[in-house]
């Protein structure tokens, strides 16, 4: 069986495993796809946790701006330097320079190192393989090397954070000319390190979509694929098509950082007052199209993956089927599809002529309606239903209306004249991270406390997953509800000083105004942030404690389940089945009448 | 369990595994490209009167390399073919011209390039007559080479001719050595300037054709900016060096790994003959792609 | 691992005939491409007076001369289904990419882009 796995032993004899694989074959050189999961899945948490360290000093400048930041002021200071080598945190105070940093990279770590890394590179690995009936992915080595691109990605990155200038300041969205015309090499980094991600997610697609195609087992028919296998396939093919234009423009944008190029700077550039030494003739707005193809696919590179997630979950702990599994698998591959041509909706502002406008508007209500549909789907499945509420069906569940949240109110952010008042207020901020936040990254906690017990054959404590979830929930909707108000009155995101402008003017009445109680959420905002972290600590303690000290599993299935990954020996063994499964019926068969037990499992005739 | 499909094709799909993986590769290459050409067609569109240049690449060098590109590519499916009736030597023999082609391919561009570095366009503040296509022209933009102290330089630019300072580290150890200021410059103007159109520089080429280049001096003072055809020159050149830089690299890869199966890897042949056809295969898909890219690329670049 | 080692020929049971048949296209899409190339860069020479015929002919050369690659050498003339659907998809996406971005672009009020 173990020696039988061996993936390409004709011409590379040297690297197969052994019968005893040592720890670096089996735990950092490791090709099989339950082990690169797992490496992408704590990474992904590290980042994770790195990114909303970011955001906690960033929230205390903007509830109390030019104070010091607290605990680890001192130790920024010291290691966050300016070109010169002089401190950017100057007694522990966060300059404009430093929130911008701070900002960039916040942005750019929870959406490329962390959430989706945890989503598609962690659950995919892990899962999808286990759930299809296959032995492994179709090409383990580059699986591998998809893993440790990420790593060197997220590695560069994280190393541009301590050179002298510091990192990238320029948004997530790396806006030229902007981004091309700061002192510093953070932005190139950034690049650098973008195209290694590429690199990795592209190797990752191509093996998940090859392997979702090729190593369905038999009688796995496309209509019989559990509903996150969809998910994920569809999110390969995101990947796949629109990071490539990225990818260009990340290029692109690299020459004119490093060798003078125009790509993006037009003509009569003025950078500090002086007309800019370039040959111009470049257009800023070529940068905003291809990053936005990007953009907004990465959007629903964020969200299927966690909606499959929820999926299983529902299922499992409803005790029945889905309710319109084709019209969720029919609905998913149309958000795919749509999500390629909406992209221009990031635009308006640039003042693009009402015709494409019109056209980008059509798209973008249209692409709502297959959300709408699996959300509408996922909510009936409950209906009748005998729920189990444990931890993962809790932030299961809470995904359900969180996500409704952030998904309604995009809505407006998609009409050309409501977007106009909108546009880059806290009501944008609250908008899409309603979607990530407590929407995506819930699916992901639920995700792992339910397989947990399959990688480790141990529960997690479900005492502190409750403390988890309830305090992760009212903290999380503490944060980002506030924000709808703030950005509807008015208030402009990316401030570093936090809204002092509005505070001198706290009259409503006068233009710029804006009422006192919309800055004093800023305090609400912080504390709840803090809260937040607080809330995280039973969540850490409990993922590492439970590996060893985690209630023991009965048996393969403990949440009696019908997909094939519970159907295996637990953990998995290397080549994951002990026979190749053969499938012969639906995903969810759950409480079939006549059944022996409530659940049917894929594999049983 | 092992992995399956590695040779032997899905009854249900008709396809091995490899081969998916390499059409959905090239998908992702075609939007990479794609982007790439929707920027060039973008910035074309959007360039200013006279700041589009054409007509300053080598057409017979294109061509010939577009020949080799071509005859890599049709070498590539007969050995291919070869594999398929068991003719390992004939495999061998076109997969090596494959591979010379390859490197003959990326040596001609090479030599392209170095040919750039050191051709300049420079802008003056004032304009001066020059002879240009059998007439004597006004003009403030001239394109041609640059000879300071007996040498061709490369890589010149505006902030070249000011010189620089020396740069010390802090321990007071010399980081970069002072560059001296240029005071003038012999340059060699060509006969042709890209604000021209297509027929008049044709034209312009063939009325100075076995006219030695008339030399003239010029004052730094006088420039308003002097720059190599290198990216930074204009739109153009950053375009055209991206997009063939990128082609370039394709090719590196590309054939780097047809001599890895070639060579060293070719002792699957052996050992499992299907598989091997397989990586030649898909190597090949990959191989035709690289030559498609440049279909369309030598065109419009060289070309048009 | 060794139960496709005499699978060899067997997936793609070409005959030698057949073979040989192919190398024959193949020689002659070769030759095709080298016609191609000659035309576009001969045509170049004559110099249109039309900027827009210039281009729409080298065009149109160039894609016959890719659609040649593509469908002999890459075998797209005979692919599985699969394939195809993977390639429709991606062409219609990088159409979308660029006429959207074109259009979105010529769809700004005069000069305000590009001067």
């Amino acid at each position: 069986m173990q020696a039988s796995a061996h993936t390409d032993a004709h011409a590379h004899t040297h690297d197969a495993h052994h019968h005893e694989p040592s720890f670096l074959q089996k735990y950092v050189f490791s090709t099989d796809h339950k082990v690169i999961g797992i490496q992408y899945g704590l990474t992904a948490l590290s980042f994770l946790l790195f990114g909303f360290f970011l955001m906690l000093c960033m929230r205390w400048q903007i509830a109390h701006p030019g104070q010091p930041v607290p605990l680890i002021g001192s130790l920024l200071e010291i290691l966050i330097r300016n070109t010169d080598g002089t401190p950017l945190l100057a007694g522990g105070q966060m300059s404009p320079d430093v929130y911008n940093i701070f900002g960039a990279m916040h942005g750019n770590i929870m959406v490329f190192l962390a959430v989706v890394p945890l989503a598609f590179g962690a659950f995919g690995n892990y899962v999808v393989p286990l759930q299809i009936g296959a032995p492994d992915m179709a090409f383990p080595r580059i699986n591998m090397a998809s893993y440790q691109f990420y790593l060197l990605g997220g590695l560069t990155w994280f190393a541009s954070i301590f050179i002298p200038g510091s990192a990238a300041q320029a948004g997530w969205t790396s806006y030229s000319p902007l981004a091309s015309t700061i002192a510093s090499y953070g932005q190139a980094f950034l690049l650098v390190g973008l195209v290694l991600l590429i690199t990795s997610s592209l190797l990752g697609a191509v093996n998940f979509i090859a392997t979702i195609i090729q190593l369905r087992a038999p009688g796995m028919t496309w209509m019989r694929l559990p509903f996150f296998v969809w998910a994920q396939f569809v999110t390969g093919f995101l990947l796949l098509l629109a990071f490539p234009p990225l990818e260009a423009a990340g290029v692109m944008q690299l020459m004119d950082n490093l060798f003078g190029t125009s790509f993006f700077l037009p003509t009569g550039l003025a950078v500090g007052g002086k007309i800019a030494e370039i040959s111009g003739g470049g257009s800023p707005l070529l940068w905003q199209h291809l990053f936005w193809f990007l953009g907004h696919p990465e959007v629903y590179v964020l969200i299927l993956p966690a909606m499959g997630v929820v999926a299983e979950i529902i299922a499992c702990n409803t005790r029945k089927a889905l309710w319109g599994y084709k019209s969720l698998v029919y609905s998913v591959l149309a958000i795919g599809f749509i999500s390629f041509i909406v992209w221009a909706h990031h635009m308006y502002l640039t003042g693009m002529g009402t015709k494409i406008s019109a056209f980008f508007q059509t798209t973008t209500m249209i692409i709502s309606i297959p959300s709408i549909i699996i959300l509408t789907c996922l909510f009936i499945s409950l209906w009748g239903g005998s729920i189990r509420f444990n931890t993962p069906m809790l932030f299961a569940l809470a995904f359900l209306p969180m996500f409704g949240i952030g998904g309604l109110t995009g809505l407006p952010l998609g009409f050309a004249a409501a977007d106009l008042h909108l546009h880059d207020t806290y009501y944008v901020i609250a908008h899409f991270h309603y979607v990530v936040a407590p929407g995506t990254i819930f699916a992901l906690f639920a995700g792992i406390y339910y397989w947990f017990p399959k990688m480790t054959g141990r529960m997690m404590n479900e005492f502190w997953g409750k403390v988890h979830f309830w305090g992760s929930f009212i903290f999380m909707n503490l944060i980002f509800q506030p924000m709808f108000f703030q950005g509807m009155a008015g208030m402009i995101r990316r401030m570093s000083d936090g809204g002092i402008q509005y505070a001198q003017k706290a009259d409503a009445k006068l233009i710029g105004g804006l009422d006192k109680v919309y800055f004093d959420l800023h305090t609400v905002i912080l504390w709840a942030a803090v809260g937040l972290a607080v809330c995280q600590i039973p969540f850490i303690l409990n993922l590492f404690m439970s590996i060893y000290k985690g209630k023991k599993v009965t048996n393969d299935n403990p949440w009696e389940a019908t997909t094939l990954e519970w159907q295996t020996p637990t953990p998995p063994p290397h080549g994951n089945f002990t026979k190749e499964p053969t499938v012969h019926r639906n995903p969810y068969d759950y409480s079939l009448p006549g059944a022996a037990k409530d659940f049917t499992p894929q594999n049983q005739p | 369990m092992e992995i399956p499909y590695t040779s032997k094709p899905r009854p249900d799909t008709g396809l091995y595994n490899a081969k998916v993986g390499i059409w959905l590769f090239l998908a992702s290459e075609v939007m990479l490209f794609g982007a790439l050409f929707s920027a060039y067609i973008l910035l074309r569109v959007g360039a200013g009167e006279g700041t589009w240049p054409h007509g300053l690449l080598s057409i017979p060098i294109g061509t010939f390399n577009t020949f080799v590109l071509i005859t890599s590519s049709v070498t590539v499916v007969l050995g291919w073919a070869s594999l398929q009736v068991g003719n390992f030597g004939r495999y061998k023999v076109y997969q090596a011209i494959t591979i010379l082609c390859a490197f003959g391919f990326l040596g001609i561009k090479s030599f392209e390039y170095r040919d750039k570095f050191k051709h300049y366009e420079v802008w003056l503040k004032n304009p001066i007559t020059v002879h240009q296509g059998g007439k004597e022209v006004q003009t403030d933009r001239l394109l041609g080479h640059i000879e300071y102290e007996g040498h061709h330089p490369y890589f010149w630019n505006t902030a070249r001719l000011a010189g620089s300072p020396e740069i010390k580290d802090k321990n007071g150890k010399v980081v970069k050595a002072a560059v001296a200021r240029v005071e003038s410059f012999k340059f060699q103007p060509d006969p042709i300037h890209y604000t021209m159109s297509p027929k008049e520089m044709a034209h312009a080429k063939k009325e100075s054709f076995g006219h030695p280049h008339q030399e003239i001096e010029i004052k730094a003072s006088d420039v308003k900016r002097l720059s190599a055809f290198v990216p930074s020159h204009s739109t153009f050149f950053a375009i055209y060096f991206t997009l063939t830089a990128l082609h370039g690299l394709h090719v590196l890869g590309g054939a780097i790994v047809i001599f890895y199966i070639w060579g060293p890897g070719a002792k699957m042949w052996k050992t499992d003959p299907q598989r091997y056809m397989n990586r030649v295969e898909v190597s090949g898909l990959f191989w035709h792609f690289v030559d498609l890219v440049w279909i369309f690329l030598f065109p419009i670049i060289y070309l048009l | 691992m060794s139960d496709h080692s005499h699978s060899h020929g067997e997936a793609h049971g070409h005959s030698p005939e057949e073979v040989s048949k192919h190398k024959k296209v193949y020689i002659a899409v070769f030759i095709a491409l080298l016609i191609g190339t000659v035309v576009t860069v001969a045509l170049n020479y004559l110099h249109f007076d039309s900027k827009a015929l210039t281009i729409a002919i080298a065009l149109f050369v160039a894609s016959i001369k890719a659609t040649l690659v593509a469908c002999y050498f890459m075998h797209l003339i005979s692919e599985k289904k699969m394939i195809y659907v993977i390639l429709g998809f991606t062409t219609i996406l990088v159409i979308a990419l660029m006429v959207l971005t074109l259009t979105s672009y010529a769809a700004f009020p005069n000069g305000t882009v590009t001067h």
